[in-house]
């Protein structure tokens, strides 16, 4: 194993984040103080409840989710596109490094700034509502799970990605509208049919019903059945690295 | 005899809708040898570098590095290689210490500050070590490509095109520099379009065109086998044409007619001049003066190119 290679890149990465530390930790705290002063105050005094939660909390996991996805996209992706952008993977293309070193690297980095930005909102979010957690174990554990397997997928899409535009474009297009969509904001259950059961085929649905679950210990659809497309989104960002790495593709001619 | 630093068997290239960049290449590298590898634009000469130190992937063959296979076992191949690309490709905002280091690292060794430190004092680069790559001039930038690239202690290393868009000063530092990596037992190979890097740096010359190697031979045997030579004769009276009774010499006139050239093979039984002299005398040409020199590679090759067209 190469350690040292991982950490190299690890580091490489860090530092990256490191330069613009206080644009990463402010804006997700300026971001979460807006999303409460809209929704939180302003809407949700006329929203009361959901599901027995009151709504300025009920909001917080997808609020957090919704970062963690764009984070983990942004910072993995953009950490394997530049070298590709700026020639020089060439270094990483010749280096004694396997591909799950390379990921472990990557994606480690990527998981960690999204985590640190998860926890800052939580922080941020506490400062507004009361946030009892039902699984206080269960909690950290989904985040690192989902930052993981976002960042497996900007992997995959910074391998893919020919230009800055196709960069932004999945993110824009799909990631964000399927949050919004996805009860972020609202639970899915006071959907009239059939939009509900449209609904019911968008993965992020489970993805922020599983993480409520770990917050409030209630969920629009079985907490099973989240927990499984989580796990399930997971493997596959993973088997499409391996598959990247197994063919060369877009990075080996 | 110690095993060769590197063998390549057999080693071709298609590119996915493009060329045929190699046709089944063979080459063997001894240790402690400075290999020059010469061609045209678009030979293959990046192709086959790239195509051992794992950035491309080749269609077949075979390359083993210090008793490595490159595909098989290719962590322990690559340790032993160090590779400067083509392209001036850095990381803009990283200090030139930071990137050092991190490739030493990323080559699976420890941050011996101590060898960083060494390296970049080789290359006049220690008192810029905190400076930004971006900030450096592009001759610069080229040396930290090159401490990249040894800052893992590589025992064969890549160039490719070292010196292209280098001033003159800084090619000689180059071609110094080369010379000092291998009495530390460096094994180089390097990549370029001159002729002159070729005859002043390398030990043999490998010639590269249309993705075949063409020949790989000790540069001074290369030299010799295929050299030809001038005979430059220094005339009394100019000459307006070339006179009759000198066809079998194939003379040309040099020098706006003060010269009466013969290029002769230095290696033939027979080289012609005693003949071609008496027939001067025979015909009344006097010269004053009379030299010989060998022809550059560089002819030696347009005569290889051409022949193999
Ligand atoms: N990634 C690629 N995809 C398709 N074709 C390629 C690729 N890289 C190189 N080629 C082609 O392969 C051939 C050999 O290119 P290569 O870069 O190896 O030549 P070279 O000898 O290094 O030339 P130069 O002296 O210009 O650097 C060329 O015809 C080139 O167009
Ligand atoms: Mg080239």
């Amino acid at each position: 194993m190469n350690l040292h290679g991982i950490f190299a890149i690890y580091r490489f990465e860090m530092a990256r984040f490191g330069r613009t530390i206080w644009t990463s930790l402010l804006t997700p705290v300026i971001t979460t103080t807006l999303y409460f002063i809209v929704f939180g105050s302003a809407i949700g005094r006329q929203m009361g409840s959901v599901e027995g939660v009151p709504y300025g909390a009920f909001i917080v996991p997808g609020l957090m989710l919704l970062t963690i996805f764009s984070e983990s996209i942004f910072n993995s992706s953009l950490g394997i596109y530049m070298p590709k952008f700026t020639g020089t993977i060439y270094e990483l293309l010749s280096a004694p490094l396997s591909p799950l070193e390379t990921v472990l690297g990557y994606v480690g980095a990527a998981a960690t700034k999204s985590v640190v930005i998860g926890l800052v909102i939580f922080a941020t979010a506490h400062l507004f509502v009361d946030l009892p957690i039902a699984h206080p174990l269960l909690m950290p554990l989904y985040l690192v799970l989902v930052a993981v397997a976002f960042s497996l997928f900007g992997f995959a899409l910074g391998i893919w990605a020919n230009g800055f535009e196709q960069l932004q474009v999945i993110p824009l297009l799909v990631v964000t509208p399927l949050t919004f969509l996805g009860g972020a904001f609202y639970s899915v259950t006071v959907l009239p049919e059939p939009w509900r059961t449209v609904t019911l085929f968008n993965p992020v649905v489970y993805l922020i019903n599983g993480f409520r679950w770990t917050f409030f210990g209630v969920s629009d659809v079985d907490v099973g059945l989240a927990m499984g497309v989580t796990f399930g989104f997971l493997l596959l960002c993973l088997a499409a690295i391996v598959a990247i790495f197994r063919t060369g593709w877009r990075l080996k001619s | 005899m110690p095993e060769p630093i590197l063998t390549v068997r057999g080693v071709s290239k298609t590119y996915k809708n493009g060329p045929t960049a190699l046709k089944s290449v063979d080459l063997t590298v001894e240790r402690g040898e400075i290999v020059a590898l010469l061609g045209p634009n678009g030979a293959g000469k990046t192709t086959l570098i790239s195509i051992i130190c794992g950035i491309v992937t080749p269609s077949s063959g075979s390359i083993t590095v210090a008793g490595h296979d490159a595909l098989g076992d290719y962590k322990a191949a690559r340790r032993a290689i160090g590779l400067v690309p083509q392209e001036l490709s850095t990381d803009q905002f990283e200090s030139v210490l930071a990137t050092v280091t991190f490739s030493r690292r990323l080559f699976g060794r420890s941050a011996d500050g101590g060898h960083v430190e060494q390296v970049l004092r080789d290359l006049s680069l220690w008192e810029k070590r905190h400076a930004k790559i971006k900030d450096l001039s592009g001759g610069m930038k080229r040396r930290v490509l090159i401490a990249k690239a040894l800052a893992h202690e590589p025992e064969l290393l890549f160039l490719d095109e070292p010196t292209a868009g280098v001033d003159v000063s800084l090619r000689r530092d180059m071609w110094n520099l080369v010379h000092r990596l291998r009495e530390n037992g460096t094994t180089i190979i390097l990549t370029t379009h001159y002729i002159e890097e070729a005859e002043e740096m390398a030990d043999r010359v490998g010639v590269i065109s249309s993705g075949e190697l063409l020949l790989v031979e000790e540069k001074a045997a290369l030299m010799a086998k295929l050299g030809k030579r001038e005979l430059d004769l220094t005339l009394v009276e100019p000459l307006d044409a070339v006179p009759d009774g000198f066809d079998e010499w194939h003379l040309a006139l040099a020098d706006e007619g003060h010269k009466l050239r013969y290029v002769f093979d230095a290696k033939a039984e027979e080289t012609g001049i005693p003949a071609l002299l008496q027939r001067l005398g025979e015909r009344n040409i006097a010269f004053k003066d009379l030299e010989t020199s060998k022809s550059s590679l560089e002819d030696i090759f347009v005569d290889l190119v051409g022949e193999k067209r």
